[in-house]
């Protein structure tokens, strides 16, 4: 008990510090770039442009997937796997970018990939406004459903939370993760049905079933065009982000004394 | 006045696991975990550390290179967690273990002030309320707007000293940090240290230079090879320092001469065996 009040205690104490190491990372990251923070808004306009351009053709379909307007159903995939890929990545690296610091001062380590997680989180909320903006002008129906995106973008949370310091701390000891991960990452991107249907899939649509960041996105996508939520992929989800979320505390608690030894 | 203890350190140990090649991927670890081949030597760089210092003591430590000088100070701050034994600790600390360290080389020397200060466990109204005196300490001016990475050290190191010793530190940890700037910043850091002094500031110093630890300290903690040696008044300190110093040079010297004389040995047999083969 009193550990834990003390760990409330620090937390409050290194908030500031949180907030700034947000900034920093969203600041550095647009740094002498001209358009700065405009490119959160651009870049996934300018991907969804690509990806509509090339797989409508591809399709030749009346260019609506799954009750969605193409553009829309394509940006909302991206836009929640660019944060699922970014923040993990993110957090992975954050430890060991950070081997400077953590030789010289004491702050809580769980700092780094949570503010990593955090900022990458802040700049996917900012882009949240070109889905918006696309909604409107594709004409996608207003419903109530829509708020309910609050809750796979928790859920996402939650679970980039988890992997991060899961990730943050294997890698410190084996820097193989970095590459590993990179490869996860695209297998997880393919399974997520970011641009293509998964009617079309068939017979093997379950491979789909097993990936969370797709559970999520199927949510996502069904609170906007107002169908509701998929009971089984809600539960997966939940269960997969608390699980890989106690994990990841667990693990970085037991090992954080550590990774200075291994920087 | 009772005296306060403001750093307490109870059979502090700190075991460093030194791998002749260090196993960092998977591939490596594995081939080792099947074949048992995973051996660490076991290396203490600090070996049952007791002693406390009170409230307003400036303790000078002392020791050779790689007596465990700058593991104790990352001890102290917490940046290292000891493998046995531990540290208690009492009031801020604020620790100038390297200039700068905590600093972002693309930020500017003014948002450096902030995430440093935040580094520290500052609030943005303390930072901001610091602020004006920090540049001013660092005599920085317009260069203060500009990324650190374009810094020079000495700039870097003004910037950091000026950041730790404004922010009102009770615990001050400072470690052979007093040797970089100009000589007229280096008084000026004395001055201000000695100011801090009067206020009850309790001083950790590492240094290199008697005459800087005379003009600072008042106690004397002598390090080797990771025990305490000694601790109490500076001049006794320094003194045990001194004639060990000279016992450890005269070693050093005959071993070299030693060292010296095989290796002539050696060549000259090469050289002869060469000469036997043509």
């Amino acid at each position: 008990m009193a550990n834990k009040l003390h760990i409330i205690a620090n937390f409050k104490k290194y908030k500031y510090l949180l907030s700034q190491l947000i900034i920093k990372e969203i600041k550095l990251k647009y740094r002498r770039s001209y358009l700065g923070i405009v490119w959160t808004l651009i870049e996934p306009l300018l991907t969804m442009i690509v990806l509509t351009v090339v797989f409508s053709a591809f399709l030749g379909r009346d260019g609506i997937a799954d009750g969605l307007p193409f553009p829309v159903y394509i940006l909302a995939g991206r836009l929640l796997y660019a944060f699922f890929s970014g923040s993990t990545k993110g957090a992975m690296k954050s430890v060991r970018t950070s081997a400077r610091m953590i030789k010289k001062v004491y702050i809580p380590k769980y700092m780094y990939p949570l503010s990593s997680i955090l900022a990458n989180f802040l700049t996917f909320l900012i882009s949240l406004i070109v889905l918006v903006g696309v909604a409107i002008v594709m004409k996608v129906q207003p419903t109530w459903w829509m708020l309910g995106t609050i809750i796979p973008i928790i859920q996402l949370l939650i679970m980039c939370v988890g992997m991060g310091l899961l990730l943050a701390t294997i890698s410190v000891f084996f820097r193989d993760f970095e590459y590993l991960w990179g490869v996860a990452l695209m297998l997880i991107m393919y399974t997520c049905a970011i641009f293509y249907e998964t009617s079309r899939l068939g017979e093997s649509a379950w491979i789909l079933e097993i990936n969370p960041v797709y559970a999520v996105i199927k949510n996502f996508r069904n609170c906007i065009c107002g169908v509701g939520f998929d009971a089984p992929s809600m539960i997966y989800a939940t269960v997969f982000g608390v699980v890989t979320l106690i994990l990841g505390v667990v693990l970085f608690y037991k090992k954080q004394d550590e990774f200075i030894l291994h920087l | 006045m009772a005296k306060k203890v403001a750093i307490k350190v109870e059979n502090v140990g700190m075991k460093f696991n030194l791998s002749a090649d260090k196993v960092d991927n998977i591939k490596e670890y594995f081939i080792r975990l099947i074949k048992r081949n995973i051996t660490y030597k076991e290396f203490w760089a600090l070996k049952d550390v007791t002693f406390s210092i009170n409230k307003g003591d400036r303790v000078a430590i002392l020791g050779y290179n790689g007596a465990g000088k700058s593991t104790l100070l990352k001890v102290i701050c917490g940046v290292l967690k000891p493998t046995e034994g531990h540290v208690k600790t009492n009031g801020r600390i604020v620790p100038l273990l390297e200039l700068g360290a905590g600093f972002d080389p693309q930020y500017t020397g003014a948002e450096n002030i902030y995430l440093y200060g935040a580094v520290l466990g500052y609030t943005k109204e303390f930072i901001d309320s610091k602020y004006d005196d920090i540049v001013e300490f660092s005599e920085l001016g317009d260069f203060i707007h500009m990324p650190v990475k374009n810094y020079s050290s000495g700039m870097r190191a003004r910037l950091g000293f000026s950041i730790a010793s404004v922010v009102d530190p009770e615990i001050l940890i400072l470690d052979e940090v007093l040797s970089v700037g100009d000589v007229m910043f280096r008084k000026k850091s004395l001055r201000h240290i000695n100011q801090m002094m009067s206020e009850g500031v309790t001083v950790l110093f590492v240094s290199h230079s008697v005459a800087q630890m005379r003009k600072i300290c008042n106690k004397g903690l002598f390090l080797d090879c990771g025990t305490v040696k000694f601790f109490g008044d500076l001049e006794d300190a320094i003194e045990l320092y001194e004639s060990d110093e000279q016992y450890l040079m005269s070693r050093k010297n005959r071993r070299r001469a030693r060292r010296k004389q095989r290796r002539l040995e050696r060549l000259q047999a090469e050289k002869q065996e060469g000469g036997t083969n043509q």
